[in-house]
């Protein structure tokens, strides 16, 4: 493949018009916009940070310490929301897919720049709605993130308006899903035929169909909780003649496949990082792009795992615990490839790899205790308690989480040309997980003792997990800090990053870095997979 | 603290194991076979990497291994959520469990009530579970039991406790302010202890009047044990201190602003008021108060408002 020099072009960073802020928020450059959704999402996740941070504070000692029963139970929702809605579906594929995706297979941009702006827009106003929440006069919602019927529909506080900025974020979501699925059917380079698509594209694009399928029902369910609140109609609460059952059904039908909105980008960056830093191809290119597909398929008919002690029908809860246990396979298949692709490599310990390891352990130990609580007699005990709690921080943290951690090292040095530090970056990784595990590990324990969730207080007998946890809270914010820190430093005084910088062979790393406007000179011609790196 | 204490509980602890110990398995090996590879194929020990692009044999061997394992735990979970749910003895004990905000009450064949759980040792109990508001859920971990209370409709589930002792209950599903103080006490005893227990205060529990009587009388005394077997406790306190709803210290013969149909009117507390709180509590609502009040249409006798009011009347 020819060298791709930024030529007359200049590349996306540099000023373009008039310049300014207005050059960004309405570009309709897909690079642009990626940058537009990082700068927003890391700020919302530092905002859930901080939430969680508190509420963890709060627990330090029994009984009231540093807040009221109201502010803890919307501390809880809020930062359910906001590390949910705005953060952990939204960013791997609205940051790196927008950024990569139209690179990765060869495109100039994606198919609807116009409708990514206005996905962008969308996000901002969801956000906008969802941290209004907190400023206007009932205060912010107090149900938890599920919203639960008819909790939901008798409170007073502001539900209706934190409904419909995850109604906004709702279509936000779904125009991205449309503009990736459109633009990997259509916009692929020449010979980039299926089977040459980096498995981050594979990803990306088996997450779009969810977010295609899956949001809407969730935008309907949350609407008509919003009618009953406002028009008295009885659709959820039995008082009116409703069913709350129904309300878990229609939530958890998007909630679940959320969770694979969730991880999939961030496996499909794991499956990046893994070859090119062992710099051999990756073991079973096949079962690991299928499996994307897989997880997307069986993870839309696992969804009453959530309600086994709901009150359903039993045949119910049988039919939904297989397919759990199902959609546990391909995931597993892929967790199989990326160790099987370690071997017989050339292992480079870079910062990115590091990260992907840590991910591989956390995302494990959240993937193995699902099957626990897959388990239906030891769901009915587990359910609901700190041991769920832990379950999906592994997932969603130290899963989906420390798997964007790893994009975010990884192509760093793509988007913005520099380099940062990775003794720092190392370090960062470092008490990242150990804060992380001491902060979430014990509360397995707890949840097996049978500590309910979204308690604001608990019994004498939960008090030495609970400090534990806590102070794992602390040297996780010290690792969250310290990255950030180090990226953010690296933004203005890194120094010079290469065109390929860690030696991949996908093609965002043959254009330079950072890429020009238009991403390439001329469309390049793929003759050869995403793993087929140059031998000396 | 760990260990399960009822017949059922001991059983799904083992399968705990089982899986558990599983999981504990497979995530050593593929935590193992990371670093190893990870020592062993350094660049610098190995800089001339092989290409292996998969291993048909090797990749169906783990997908079958992987489903044979999947299956296995699914079969082991299946079983005793199979007695849980569809085999409750015909025998056994059966318990009304009535959660509201955030109170639970259970009540006995012969029409006892409490606010803890006090259940026979080594014989079934069926808990027929209600919620008068919001979502709840009967969670007693020491059993290994939970089931959420649905408004609208009665949940079972069942256990035999096989050893004597107190065990913590809770609330496990989110319902709002005091979520975490929904708690209570599950005591097991000895058959003879409990019988004793259910028979001894039986006859203090007024029957219900026949259709056409007059009127009962109130009773102070008897509105102070309706205050907290009836969950009033949760949401209003007797001391002047602030909770949910208003205290009830002082508060009779006093003018209050209301609510009513959107509008703000002043009333007067007086018997008339604190009937219809209680059966159309969200009819006149205090300024300063959400509209939160479950209805006790149904719920309480006029008999138990009565004694209700006479005890309001009595906290001066």
């Amino acid at each position: 493949m020819s060298d791709y020099a930024a030529g007359a072009q200049g590349n996306y960073l540099q000023k373009e018009g008039r310049g300014g802020i207005l050059s960004w928020i309405f570009s309709t450059d897909h690079k642009r916009i990626g940058i537009l959704y990082l700068v927003a999402i890391l700020s919302l996740f530092l905002v859930g940070v901080t939430l969680g941070f508190f509420m963890r504070l709060e627990l330090i000692t029994r009984g009231p310490t540093i807040m009221a029963a109201n502010t803890y139970n919307s501390l809880f929702t809020l930062h359910g929301v906001i590390m949910l809605f705005l953060f952990i579906i939204p960013v791997t594929p609205s940051v790196f897919g927008n950024f990569l995706l139209p690179i990765m297979i060869g495109a100039k941009d994606v198919a609807f720049p116009r409708l990514n702006l206005l996905s962008w827009w969308f996000y901002m106003a969801g956000a906008f709605l969802a941290i209004l929440t907190l400023l206007i006069a009932n205060g912010p919602a107090d149900t938890g993130w599920t919203f639960y019927a008819p909790y939901s529909i008798r409170t007073g506080t502001n539900v209706t308006l934190a409904l419909s900025a995850v109604v906004v974020l709702g279509f936000s979501s779904i125009l991205t899903g449309i503009n990736f699925v459109t633009t990997v059917h259509r916009l692929r380079a020449p010979g980039m035929t299926w089977m040459r698509l980096p498995l981050f594209v594979w990803a990306v694009y088996a997450t779009a169909w969810i977010q295609i399928l899956a949001t809407p029902i969730l935008g309907v369910n949350l609407m008509l909780v919003v009618a009953e609140r406002l028009l008295g109609i009885g659709i959820f609460d039995p008082a009116k003649g409703g069913d709350p059952i129904l309300y878990q059904h229609l939530f958890w039908i998007y909630s679940h496949p959320a969770v694979y909105i969730m991880i999939l980008p961030a496996m499909g960056a794991i499956s990046e990082i893994v070859p090119v830093f062992a710099r051999r191809t990756i073991f079973g290119y096949k079962a690991v792009a299928y499996s994307s597909i897989g997880i997307a398929a069986v993870g839309s008919l696992v969804w009453g795992h959530h309600m086994f002690v709901s009150g359903f029908s039993y045949t119910a809860g049988v039919y939904f615990s297989l397919f759990t246990f199902f959609v546990a396979i391909p995931s597993a298949i892929k967790v199989y490839n990326w160790v099987g692709s370690l071997y017989k490599g050339s292992l480079e310990a870079a910062t990115p790899l590091l990260y992907a390891f840590a991910f591989i352990f956390l995302f494990s130990i959240g993937g193995l205790t699902g099957l626990i609580l897959g388990a239906l007699s030891l769901n009915i005990h587990l359910h609901d308690t700190y041991f769920v709690v832990a379950h999906f921080h592994y997932v969603k943290f130290g899963g989906a989480g420390f798997g964007f951690f790893a994009a975010l090292h990884y192509w760093f040095p793509k988007m913005f040309g520099r380099m940062y530090n990775t003794k720092l970056a190392n370090v960062a990784l470092l008490l990242l997980f150990i804060g992380f595990n001491t902060l979430f590990f014990p509360l397995f324990v707890l949840g097996f003792q049978g500590m309910p969730r979204r308690y604001y207080d608990y019994l004498p007998q939960f008090t030495n997990g609970q400090l534990i946890s806590i102070v794992g809270s602390w040297i996780l914010v010290a690792g969250v800090i310290l990255m950030v820190g180090n990226l953010i430093h690296a933004l203005f005084k890194g120094k010079k990053a290469q065109a390929n910088q860690w030696g991949g062979a996908t093609l965002e790393w043959q254009v330079p870095s950072p890429p020009p406007k238009e991403n390439f000179e001329e469309i390049p011609e793929v003759k050869y997979g995403p793993y087929h790196f140059k031998r000396d | 603290m760990f260990g399960a204490t009822s017949i059922l509980g001991k059983a799904i602890d083992s399968q705990f194991f089982i899986i558990t110990g599983i999981c504990v398995a497979l995530f050593s090996i593929i935590i193992f076979l990371m670093l190893y590879f990870s020592f062993k194929y350094t660049r610098k020990k190995n800089p001339n990497p092989t290409d292996i692009e998969g291993h048909a044999p090797l990749e169906l061997t783990f997908l079958g291994l992987s489903i044979a394992i999947v299956l296995l735990m699914f079969y082991l979970g299946w079983g005793d959520y199979k007695t849980i749910r569809e085999e409750i003895p015909k025998d056994a004990l059966a318990v009304k469990a009535t959660g509201q905000m955030w109170v639970w009450s259970f009540e006995y064949p012969n029409g006892k009530l409490s606010n803890t759980l006090n259940v026979p040792v080594n014989k079934p109990v069926r808990m027929n579970i209600e919620s008068r508001d919001v979502l709840h859920s009967f969670f007693v971990p020491a059993f290994r039991v939970k089931q959420d209370a649905v408004p609208g409709s009665v949940k079972s589930v069942w256990f035999t406790a096989d050893k004597e002792g107190t065990y913590d209950l809770f609330c496990a599903e989110y319902c709002g302010t005091n979520h975490s103080a929904m708690l209570s006490k599950a005591v097991v005893m000895s058959e003879d202890k409990f019988n004793g227990w259910l028979e001894g205060k039986a006859e203090a529990q007024a029957a219900p009047p026949p259709p056409g009587a007059p009127t009962a009388k109130g009773d102070a005394k008897k509105g102070a044990e309706l205050y907290s077997s009836k969950g009033c406790v949760a949401c209003h306190s007797t001391d002047g201190s602030k909770r949910i709803g208003p205290s009830f210290k002082g508060i009779y013969g006093t003018k209050v602003k209301v609510t009513t149909d959107g509008k703000q009117r002043e009333i007067t507390i007086d018997d008339e008021y604190i009937r219809s709180s209680e059966l159309t509590p969200n009819a006149d609502v205090v300024v300063g108060y959400q509209p939160i009040m479950p209805p006790q249409k149904g719920i309480l006798s006029d008999g138990e408002i009565n004694s209700l009011i006479e005890y309001i009347k009595s906290l001066k």
